[in-house]
């Protein structure tokens, strides 16, 4: 979760939602995410909204899994409240921060909020986010115990010189171990890989990647590493004591990785994620194909029905909200017609379904031309059921395509 | 009567909207001067008397009473030191006055650049029982107003030779001490700041001395800042400046060698009565144009401007005559009656003629109708100042302007700027050529653009006439950089021990470009130079193209001598490779001269933009991005198909190399 939080409209302190929020409800998923904003250090590149002991100005750490099962009950009063029909939880994502510096009771406890609430439908998909060094045998199988299905390790690398400019701690032996330790808990596997940090050669990437294939996960991510302002990443390439990303190697590692994954049998579902065929991660999806969510805890994001909001950062002005009954949530903003529309070409084309044609607005004739320029696999845009899907040159010129399917 | 003391009026006159720390802050400063001159000259008699004061009356003052002189100097050679203690020793400013004044001053000068200044001050003096009225007439100090300058000299009869004791003089002050000598001035030679530790009066007398023959014990010693030698001085400006002649009682000839627009009272109007005399509501012509005005006001400057009955021949002074611009009061330009009309214009009238052009774009192209004003507002002060609108691919709306010189170009763009709030580029700029073809055709080309196509038969170029002054040890590096310009040595003389006159003939496209800034960072800032265009001549000039993709980008096309073709086409593309980010595709960046290509760079083509990270369920921020991406794109112009921000076209114009860091 990114740190600088957005500008919005004032979010009201009853939390209640418009009635626009309730429109099609039924007809979407409805999803939570958990945010758990604590880490032991404070990784160089990463801005998201997660504090270290020393940084929790009062905020403490054993009393979040309470604080954020009050924010529970309070959503489902909202919803109540705002007349959004109650529908049983299909994804659970647990995040950070490290979920996993929290003891499991609290994440059990969390989720037991959730149920208690919502009820999880069968077959639901309940994730969380594991640092490799913050588990062990026994705690991932109470992991699993407490009703969790899938975990998501930070791997990011397999090599020493990279982990140290990401300042990962773990030692990358660690990773097979803990992924040997989840299967046999049962859990689904993801891993988490950054490519294109700073001294990061095409050699070391592929040990990377063979070292997360290795491990036979079900799922993988690879972010490309963004220098986000006011990270000590940042600081350390305006001084020059690091090099800056350079975008041709980042793109030639995306194109290996595609590859590597796709002949080891992985097909990407978003240009960020590989999965084996039924494994996608259906909360991510969920993010990117308009469904609801809340988001629960400093600085998470949620989205009911074209409403998005967004809650304070610090643990500790969460607390005192949460704990007074009052909505935690610092903006929101209702997304007008045109904006639905921009967000659902945003996220959609990213996707490897695609976005139909008809629904992406854009003329056929900038359509057939992104085909032609080899940007977008080959349409009839004549055809109905025609979809926009990104080639592999494509993806990594994503953000381009977007901009001309939105004409700019 | 009644002006000669307006500064002992002022004494209990002093405004109320003062602020007491500022007058406090007078007081003290009052009292520290006034230790320091109680000795030079409180012991003489310092004002006029009224018997006295009536002989000098404005409009009737006998020529012989009169002494007209301007002081040549550097810019920070203290003139206005010098002639802020000159009216105060004469007594039409008040001690009190003065320093507040004075203070005042800086403070608009700091504001508004050099566009203020005193035109003419007219002083009562006596010497020996005599009374006469001195007048200091202003000379604008630099290269590009060589025409204002020697209109002023040709308002005088003396120049004070000013000259910094710790610098020596300088190569405009050279030029204009020329001019001066050209329009047969009495010069007096002035060190001034001999009050300065590094002062060093004897080495630059012997200099100045040398300059203009004469001995060294002639050259006045004086300090404008505790008034050492100025009364003396003054003395010797009565004593050694002849008196003006002419015919009292012919047609009324007046030489206007300033005109300055004031939004109050339109444009006031600076003269020299040549000969016979003007009065109050007498209706007046301009000899070039033959418009005919009517005096609203007449006066002199002492130094508040002061309505008189008239001015009388010798005499200097201003007229109002209503005119809301000053090309309808030129400098140079004869004024006379319609009643009793000159049948001959004084000499030397000529049309200010722009040398150095550029085209100035509004960076935000919403702007342009606030450019146009505002040139339309400068215009009426400025008759030099030439304009026309002009499309650019690259810039978009802007207008091609002349100027007499590149100090000229600076002031407008920033006076531009600061007084009407505006951000400009200014292209390269370019000097006048002129181009003959195969054909026979010749083309007068002051833009690159403009530049034929097709076969050329020949091209000529402005020359000018360059002397640089400087320390002896840094002769070398400026006959390097002389040679790199194309130039050709005249000469070169020693003035005294250490310090060094080079005189070049260099082609004007070649200072325009970047000369000044690299003669002063090749001597440490110790040279200085001055030129005067002296004719054409013909040079292997083509026009450099820069293309990318293909399409001429307008702005960057540049006339420049063949040798140098391949290093422009070199920087250009250059330039332009590291600020214009890459594009989906491959982009091309071309130097050509014609159709043949001679530098190229390329811009490979874009294989990454995408955001390819997991901001969670913050698709808000996600969104922000595109739009912020989408911002950016309507910044971008579009040359061809390529998309190129408009900073980038700023950097690459702008002479540093900063550019480099703008790329993503």
């Amino acid at each position: 979760m990114g740190s600088a939080l957005p500008e919005g409209d004032v979010a009201p302190a009853d939390g209640l939602l418009p009635a626009s929020a309730a429109e099609g409800d039924r007809g979407r998923d409805f999803g939570v995410y958990l945010h758990v904003p604590f880490c032991r250090v404070r990784c160089g590149y990463c801005d998201f909204n997660t504090y270290t002991a020393e940084e929790l100005r009062g905020a403490k750490r054993s009393e979040y899994a309470a604080q954020a099962a009050t924010e529970v009950g309070f959503a489902g009063r909202v919803l109540r409240e705002s007349g959004v029909a109650e529908r049983p939880v299909s994804t659970v994502f647990v995040g950070g921060g490290t979920p996993t510096l929290l003891p499991v009771d609290d994440l059990a406890l969390m989720l037991d909020a959730v149920r208690r609430e919502w009820g999880i439908v069968h077959g639901a998909e309940v994730t969380t986010e594991a640092n490799p060094d913050s588990v062990d045998r026994a705690s991932i199988h109470r992991l699993a115990d407490a009703g969790f299905t899938r975990i998501s390790f930070g791997m990011q690398s397999a090599v020493p010189h990279v982990l140290a400019v990401l300042d990962r701690t773990h030692n990358p032996e660690r990773v097979p171990q803990v992924v040997e330790w989840a299967r046999e808990a049962g859990l689904d596997v993801s891993l988490d890989l950054i490519y294109g940090t700073p001294g990061e050669s095409m050699d070391d990437w592929r040990v990377s990647v063979e070292a997360a294939l290795a491990c036979q996960p079900d799922h993988l991510s690879a972010y490309a590493l963004i220098v986000e302002e006011g990270t000590r990443l940042a600081r350390q390439i305006r001084r020059g004591e690091v090099p800056e990303p350079d975008d041709d190697l980042e793109a030639d590692k995306y194109e290996w990785l595609d590859a590597r994954l796709a002949a080891a049998g992985y097909g990407w579902y978003e240009l960020s994620n590989w999965a084996k065929p039924g494994h996608e991660s259906r909360h991510n999806l969920s993010y990117w194909t308009d469904e609801d969510w809340w988001g629960i805890g400093p600085g998470a994001h949620s989205h009911i029905g074209g409403v998005r909001w967004w809650n304070v950062k610090h643990p500790a002005a969460y607390g005192q909200r949460v704990l007074s009954g009052v909505s935690p949530a610092a903006a929101r903003e209702i997304l007008d017609s045109a904006t639905r529309h921009e967000e659902r070409v945003l996220l959609e084309t990213r996707l490897a379904r695609g976005i139909p044609v008809v629904d992406s607005g854009a003329p056929a004739s900038t359509v057939s031309e992104l085909a032609r320029e080899g940007l977008i696999e080959a349409v009839d845009v004549g055809r109905g059921d025609a979809r926009i899907v990104l080639t592999l040159r494509g993806r990594m010129l994503a953000d381009l395509v977007v901009r001309r399917l939105l004409g700019d | 009567m009644e002006s000669l003391h307006r500064g002992e009026c002022a004494e209990t006159g002093v405004s109320p909207i003062v602020r007491p720390a500022r007058q406090r802050v007078h007081r003290l400063a009052r009292r520290a001067w006034q230790r320091v001159f109680a000795d030079t000259w409180q012991n003489r008699t310092v004002h006029v008397t009224d018997e006295q004061a009536a002989q000098l009356k404005p409009g009737a003052t006998e020529a012989s009473r009169i002494r007209n002189f301007c002081i040549i100097a550097h810019i920070d050679h203290g003139k206005s030191t010098l002639a802020d203690r000159m009216l105060q020793i004469t007594g039409i400013v008040s001690d009190r006055d003065m320093r507040a004044q004075y203070l005042d001053r800086m403070d608009i000068e700091r504001e508004r650049g050099i566009t203020i200044k005193s035109q003419a001050v007219r002083m009562p003096w006596a010497v020996d029982g005599e009374a006469f009225a001195l007048n200091m007439i202003d000379t604008p100090g630099h290269v590009d107003f060589t025409y204002e300058v020697s209109r002023s000299l040709a308002a005088c009869e003396g120049a004070i030779l000013l000259v910094d004791a710790a610098q020596g003089i300088e190569a405009q002050t050279l030029a204009n001490l020329y001019l001066a000598l050209g329009n047969d001035l009495e010069i007096i030679p002035v060190l001034n700041k001999i009050d300065l530790p590094a002062a060093e009066p004897d080495k630059y007398a012997g200099e100045l001395a040398a300059l203009i023959g004469c001995d060294p014990s002639e050259v006045f010693r004086v300090s404008g800042k505790t008034g050492a030698g100025v009364v003396e001085l003054l003395d010797r400006i009565v004593e050694k400046v002849p008196a003006p002649s002419g015919d009292a009682d012919g047609p009324a000839r007046a030489m206007i060698f300033d005109s300055v627009y004031d939004p109050y009272r339109g444009v006031v109007t600076y003269v020299r009565m040549i000969d016979g005399s003007l009065r109050p509501r007498e209706r007046v012509q301009m000899m070039s144009t033959r418009a005919v005005h009517e005096i609203l006001e007449i006066g002199v400057s002492s130094p508040e401007p002061t309505p008189t009955g008239g001015l009388g021949v010798g005499e200097v002074g201003y007229i109002i005559t209503g005119v809301k611009d000053v090309r309808q009061s030129k400098v140079g330009d004869t004024v006379t009656t319609q009643a009793r009309p000159a049948s001959v214009a004084l000499k030397g009238y000529a049309e200010p003629k722009p040398m150095v052009f550029s085209g100035i774009y509004p960076i935000d192209g919403s702007d342009y109708p606030v450019l146009r004003e505002a040139l339309d507002k400068l215009k009426l002060s400025d008759a030099s100042l030439v304009y026309e609108p002009e499309t650019s691919v690259a810039l978009g709306f802007g207008f091609r302007c002349g100027f007499l010189g590149l100090l000229h170009l600076e002031i407008i763009t920033e006076r531009l700027e600061r007084e009407f709030g505006l951000d400009l580029i200014a292209t390269q700029p370019s000097v006048i050529y002129e181009v003959t073809t195969d054909d026979g055709k010749v083309a007068v080309v002051t833009n690159p653009s403009e530049f034929p196509e097709g076969k050329i038969k020949s091209v000529s170029e402005p020359v000018v006439r360059a002397t640089i002054l400087s320390p002896k040890s840094y002769v070398g590096a400026i006959m390097e950089l002389c040679q790199s310009r194309r130039g050709t040595m005249q000469g070169m003389d020693y003035l005294g021990e250490d310090r060094v006159e080079m005189r070049y003939t260099l082609p004007l496209g070649e200072i325009v470009f970047d000369f000044f800034d690299q003669l002063k960072s090749r001597t440490q800032g110790y040279a200085s130079l001055d030129y005067e265009q002296t004719g054409k001549q013909e040079a292997d000039l083509v026009k450099v193209d820069i293309l990318l993709q293909g399409d001429r980008v307008d702005a960057f096309s540049a006339i420049v001598h063949r040798d140098k073709a391949y290093a422009y086409g070199v920087l250009m593309t250059g330039k332009l490779r590291s600020l214009i980010p890459r594009q989906q595709f491959e982009v091309p960046i071309q130097a050509t001269i014609g159709a043949r290509v001679i530098a190229r760079e390329t811009i490979r083509a874009l294989r990454k933009d995408v955001l390819a990270k997991c901001y969670g369920g913050d698709i808000t921020r996600k969104r922000k991005l595109l739009e912020k991406q989408k911002e950016g794109k309507k910044r971008m112009k579009m040359i061809g198909r390529v998309e190129v921000p408009q900073n980038a076209f700023i950097a690459a114009l702008s002479s540093d190399d900063s550019g480099k860091k703008d790329k993503k």
